[in-house]
């Protein structure tokens, strides 16, 4: 990992313009100061990057190709289809970058005890990993709508002796599972390290999340520059709470050629009120979480469920920088219907060989309309984020086949 | 003008504790919630915090998420709250209120609307769970514009160095989160909450309230020997939520609970 002192956002208070900060009671401050603390001083440590770097390379298997999709880059007809293969780090997901840099944290911090929230359960599963790497006991929050839907990753999770808690308050989906860590990190300040999933909550943890995952942008950077001697036009992610997405644009930021375009879950459509699970889109600002960025809510300021088929992305908010790309205009943020997404799937797996996980194949059903506005001569790199194992059973489901 | 300050002054003058009973706006219904809340005053507590509810109390163990569900479920949401307060107001005048809850439905309403919102319905001071002393500067100044407070919560994590931050700037009471965890749950250890109290009151002349987890008289009164005033929420929530379809036998039992709490209170230091 590079230090990158350069960037200047979050400010000192956490937030990227008016989102982010730290919202969160008081048991949790001190906490969430010395982490920040404690964050700001290993990121200019040489031995922890390096330890994080090597750890990357041996253990995640990074980096991750970048491949020429070209067989769908055909099918569309539009500008050359790059996907950068995070599905194929170990646990098959982008998410164990993220585990690695926090759990290694967690170590030298002196924390004993990690717990963490999940919603595909792919966050679950990295942290369960990273934890049994490190001999650490670890607790996964996961509602119990997910616990049904994902049960692979349950498995998957209990196998690397990680504690599974269903929490079956409000939805019982990822926001309750979150609700449900934060009050065992409130329990438990002292020794426990709570090893947010997405590059949302207090800060540092919108920044720290981003960093860990910006070795996804920062590597595409350096492959497609190998590949193609230029920059792309685009850059395409999928957005729940969007730290694939980040973790893709923030190299970018800079390269104002380069646009940034998010895609969130419209699950059954924009148009159908608390049936999707675009927070940009569909959404407008308030405090959830830890920090102010835009959410799903109801007139009285009501957090609503959302829906989406996909359980990662099924989240009624969204990390603050998004926010804040979404009103400068740096990033453009588009949706795809939970149909859209299932088709997309499909496409891809014919395509390509590859089984895209529910959460990116989001992405994928508009990359052919973005392919096609940048035309031939273009070039996107589209981040295939996590591997469709997992949903197998869920795809199985929509399509009405028997498994 | 808060009602706060003469409350506190004339627990004071008798040298004794007040009660503070927890109650959470529209829960079960909003007649019944109305009802409960007029019982408390009428039975001794001093002062009474309204709960507007939430889909997402991160800081509330099961009671209190319980009986956020069962409010929002029957149509409560923070403007209900406001208009219960304000039907309270036309009965009693003098017991004071303060609004506790988190911050997403006052940032919707906006923090200014809000604070008129609540000045007109009565109220005398807002807890926010979520809203530490460094982003509360919107909210505080919108409050103590209108004669209102913004109570900031200290708790066994706030250390010496941060205490003074937490204790800037406010008016009211300093609420004491007597456990390291979520309402409702742990159970305080009286002896570590009295020195936490006696910690406070070399920091800060404002008095102090002693809350989380504090279930009967028995605790009640070991608070009360130090403590200004002893905060009984999920207890008191799960006394009313425990006669289900019956209203009269759920506030007879409010009404009981919550007399046996301020008497233990109200003689913690004579008895």
């Amino acid at each position: 990992m590079d230090p990158r002192p350069a960037d200047s956002l979050p400010d000192a208070q956490g937030r990227f313009g008016a989102y982010g900060g730290r919202y969160v009671a008081e048991t949790l401050m001190p906490n969430v100061l010395a982490l920040e603390k404690a964050y700001a001083a290993a990121k200019q440590d040489p031995g922890f990057l390096s330890e994080f770097d090597d750890f990357l390379s041996h253990y995640v298997g990074r980096p991750s190709p970048l491949y020429y999709a070209e067989r769908l880059t055909r099918y569309f007809g539009g500008a050359k289809i790059y996907f950068k293969r995070d599905e194929l780090n170990h646990t098959g997901a982008h998410k164990i970058n993220n585990c690695m840099g926090q759990i290694l944290l967690a170590r030298r911090m002196g924390k004993t005890r990690i717990i963490a929230e999940t919603g595909a359960g792919q966050h679950g599963v990295a942290s369960a990993t990273v934890a049994a790497r490190f001999g650490l006991p670890c607790v996964v929050y996961m509602g119990a709508v997910d616990v049904e839907r994902q049960k692979p990753n349950v498995f998957r999770m209990k196998l690397l002796g990680a504690e599974v808690r269903s929490v079956a308050s409000g939805g019982a989906t990822l926001k309750d599972a979150m609700n449900e860590a934060l009050r065992d990190w409130v329990a438990h300040v002292a020794d426990t390290f709570y090893c947010i999933g997405t590059a949302a909550g207090p800060h540092p943890y919108p920044m720290m999340v981003r960093d860990f995952q910006s070795v996804i942008g920062r590597e595409a950077r350096r492959q497609i520059l190998e590949a193609e001697g230029r920059l792309p036009d685009a850059v395409v992610a999928c957005v729940g709470g969007g730290s694939n997405a980040i973790g893709l644009f923030h190299p970018f930021i800079e390269d104002q050629s380069v646009r940034l375009i998010g895609v969130e879950a419209a699950g059954e459509g924009l148009h159908v009120y608390n049936r999707h699970a675009a927070a940009l889109s569909g959404g407008r600002p308030g405090v959830l979480h830890g920090n102010r960025t835009y959410l799903l809510q109801d007139a009285d300021g009501q957090i609503l469920e959302g829906h989406s088929i996909s359980a990662g992305l099924d989240y009624p908010g969204v990390g603050p920088e998004h926010a804040w790309l979404k009103d400068t205009g740096r990033a453009e943020y588009r949706t795809a219907t939970d149909e859209e997404a299932l088709a997309a799937f499909q496409l891809c797996a014919r395509q390509e060989g590859i089984l895209p996980a529910l959460e990116p194949a989001h992405a994928l059903a508009r990359i052919g309309e973005i392919a096609q506005e940048l035309g031939q001569g273009g070039l996107l790199i589209m981040n295939l984020c996590g591997r469709g194992d997992k949903d197998i059973f869920t795809i199985a489901d929509a399509l009405g086949a028997g498994l | 003008m808060t009602r706060l300050a003469p409350t506190f002054e004339a627990l004071k003058a008798d040298n004794r504790a007040g009660l503070i009973a927890y109650l959470m706006a529209g829960d079960p219904d909003p007649l019944t919630s109305l009802e409960a809340l007029k019982t408390l005053a009428a039975a001794g507590a001093d002062i009474i915090e309204l709960g507007f509810p939430f889909t997402d109390p991160m800081a509330d163990g099961p009671p209190i998420q319980a009986a956020a569900e069962r409010s929002l479920k029957a149509g409560g949401s923070l403007k209900k709250a406001l208009d219960q307060l304000a039907a309270f107001r036309r009965e009693n005048a003098t017991t004071p209120v303060v609004l506790m809850g988190y911050l997403n439905p006052i940032a919707h309403m906006g923090e200014a609307a809000f604070a008129e919102a609540a000045a007109k319905a009565g109220a005398d001071g807002v807890i926010v769970v979520d809203l530490p002393p460094e982003e509360d500067e919107t909210l505080r100044l919108a409050l103590s514009a209108r004669g209102m407070s913004l109570i900031r919560l200290a708790t066994p994590t706030t250390d010496a160095a941060r205490l003074p931050a937490v204790l800037s700037g406010l008016s009211g009471f300093v609420y004491y989160v007597s456990v390291t965890g979520v309402t409702g749950t742990a159970v305080p250890v009286a002896a570590q909450a009295q020195e936490a109290v006696d910690r406070l009151k070399k920091a800060t002349p404002l008095p102090i309230a002693v809350g989380f987890g504090v279930r009967d008289e028995e605790m009640a009164a070991a608070i009360a020997q130090k403590a200004d005033a002893v905060v009984v929420g999920s207890a008191l929530v799960e006394t009313l939520a425990g006669h289900p379809g019956d209203a009269e036998a759920a506030l007879a039992a409010l009404s009981m609970k919550t007399t046996r709490l301020a008497r233990a209170v109200h003689e913690a230091r004579t008895s």
